[in-house]
């Protein structure tokens, strides 16, 4: 289980860019978190990540304190960040060169097949649509078998359609090993297809400010009542995070786009 | 109907285009760099040839050819080369090693760039030459002060272009690093090193093409060997056919061994995804 308990940034030019964040993550869930810019959701996602210390407060993972990198949690970040000097293969293989290199090179393969890319095997980064890229990078993320994977906006600079096609990608990867998935994202279609439970933060200073259960069964269909029901729902309490008093019926009208700025 | 036959004839060009001009643009593109140097070379030749000129000031290519084949045949050219080589190749190799070096430091650490590079970059403000009187009262004049002057010419691009290229290095390509908890050796051979390689390489080419200037000025400094020799020979003796030789055979030597290094450090590159590349940078 990954807990978070009150935690807090102040970066050093002094912004108060989180606030007592508390949640309490199960192995194998999925999360969405989502809030207006600015309102700490990378910060969080860093903390986590061990990628950079919170102020206040603490993170475990089971037993364990994370204060730096663990192996047991990875990150996907806005970019796909390949290394541009590896192959595709080898960009995948990145985290498990303590295995022996067939064993590598079996669950590379595997990862590859596993993502719709094994023709690309030993194509450079620079060769792959934002698309492939983006893959290779889940795939890069989800070989060394991690228990949380952290996910800051993966597909917001895709295209509609491939970002749908991904987020189905992404579900189907989850099923295999079932990691505990936190996926930061603006689209609120993306957050209600895949999350168990949203998180809605509000601003300055970063915090919680609401939780919504998404009680749907999996495989979602975007196009049902209920599904369009949660989406309302996160849409309104996203408002009310910023203060902003939209009528329902506006809100349900905003509820038929993907991105709700 | 005269303007359809040339179309005509683009049409079945293109459609051989594959196959045929892959093969004629490998061989034509490196030609058309001898193309300018070649055609004056001819002209000049043709003008003397023709008493437009004497030649005696700027002498035909033949004659220049002439006396690299006369020198070749005494054995001193290759005496000269192997002379001047030599001094290129230690005082690369001492500034590549010291420039690395210390650029790898000030690149590295914070501290220590705040300690080192104010002292090189004021160093570097000297112009090098001034430094030949000290060395030749240091070193004495034969090979350890012409070999300190090269390493100093080399060393200054070096020391910058590691320094430049390890600070600039992107934060999210070592983040990534980070995340799958490389250690500082691991983090330095598999991030650090690729990421600075391309800078590096271009480094390296600086350095030399400064080694071989300071090469040069190194062998004016007293020499009884060496291209440069030869220079200061040609000028003493009036013999203007020698030194164009020597300039020639620089211009080759350069040539050559800037090519070497892009040659070798070619394998390391192909993943560049840069402008030049498929531009046919010879
Ligand atoms: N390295 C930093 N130094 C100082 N302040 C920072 C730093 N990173 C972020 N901040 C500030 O912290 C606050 C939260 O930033 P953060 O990147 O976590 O927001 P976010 O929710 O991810 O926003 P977005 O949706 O735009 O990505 C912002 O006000 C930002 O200006
Ligand atoms: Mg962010």
């Amino acid at each position: 289980m990954l807990a978070l308990d009150r935690v807090g940034k102040t970066y050093p030019n002094g912004v108060h860019a989180l606030s007592r964040f508390s949640a309490e993550i199960k192995l194998g869930e999925i999360i969405a978190i989502i809030g207006g810019s600015g309102c700490g959701k990378s910060t969080l996602l860093r903390a986590i990540a061990g990628l950079d210390r919170a102020t206040s407060g603490t993170v475990t993972l089971d037993a364990a304190t994370i204060t730096a990198p663990h192996a047991k949690i990875g990150i996907i970040f806005q970019e796909p960040r390949l290394l541009p000097w590896l192959s595709v293969a080898d960009n995948i293989g990145f985290g498990l060169s303590d295995l022996p290199a067939d064993a590598r090179r079996e669950k590379v393969t595997r990862a590859l097949v596993r993502v719709g890319l094994a023709d690309k095997a030993n194509a450079w980064p620079r060769e792959l649509s934002g698309g492939q890229a983006q893959r290779v990078a889940i795939a890069r993320a989800l070989v060394p078998q991690p228990e949380v994977l952290l996910l800051d906006e993966p597909f917001s600079a895709l295209d509609a359609f491939t970002r749908r096609d991904l987020q189905d990608h992404l579900l189907d990867l989850w099923a295999d090993t079932r990691p505990t998935l936190i996926l930061v994202t603006h689209d609120v279609d993306e957050a209600v297809m895949l999350a168990d439970r949203v998180l809605v933060m509000r601003p300055r200073p970063g915090r919680l400010f609401e939780e919504i259960a998404i009680n749907l069964a999996r495989p979602r269909d975007r196009n049902s009542p209920h599904f369009d029901n949660f989406k309302r729902r996160v849409l309104t309490a996203l408002d009310r995070s910023l203060d902003r008093n939209v009528p329902d019926s506006e809100a349900a009208a905003n509820a038929g786009e993907a991105m709700w700025w | 109907m005269t303007i359809e036959v040339p179309v005509l004839e683009q049409t079945n060009a293109d459609v051989a285009r594959p196959v045929a001009s892959v093969r004629l643009s490998r061989l034509v593109r490196p030609a058309l760099g001898l193309l300018l140097p070649l055609s004056l070379a001819l002209g000049w030749e043709l003008a003397v040839w023709l008493g437009y000129s004497n030649g005696r000031l700027v002498p035909p290519p033949t004659k220049v050819f002439a006396t690299i084949v006369e020198l070749a045949k005494s054995g001193e050219l290759s005496r000269h080369i192997a002379t001047t080589l030599s001094r290129v190749a230690a005082g690369f190799a001492l500034g590549v090693v010291a420039g690395t070096l210390l650029g790898a430091v000030s690149g590295y650490w914070g501290l220590a760039r705040r300690l080192l590079d104010p002292t090189v970059q004021a160093l570097r403000a000297i112009p090098s030459i001034a430094w030949v009187p000290l060395f030749i009262l240091w070193l004495g004049i034969f090979e350890t002060s012409k070999v300190a002057l090269i390493a100093v010419g080399v060393f200054f691009p070096v020391y910058l272009g590691v320094m430049g290229a390890i600070h600039s290095v992107d934060r999210k390509i070592v983040e990534v690093g980070r995340i799958f908890r490389l250690s500082g050796p691991a983090m330095i051979r598999r991030i650090l090193l690729p990421a600075v390689l391309p800078a590096y390489v271009v480094a390296l080419r600086v350095g030399l093409g400064l080694g071989w200037m300071f090469v040069v000025a190194a062998e004016f400094m007293g020499a009884s060997e060496g291209l440069g020799y030869l220079l200061i020979d040609g000028q003493q003796l009036g013999k203007p056919a020698q030194i164009v030789a020597a300039i020639v055979i620089f211009a080759i030597l350069g040539k050559t061994t800037d090519w070497l290094i892009e040659l070798a450090t070619a394998p390391l590159l192909r993943w560049q995804d840069a402008f030049g590349r498929g531009r046919g940078a010879a």
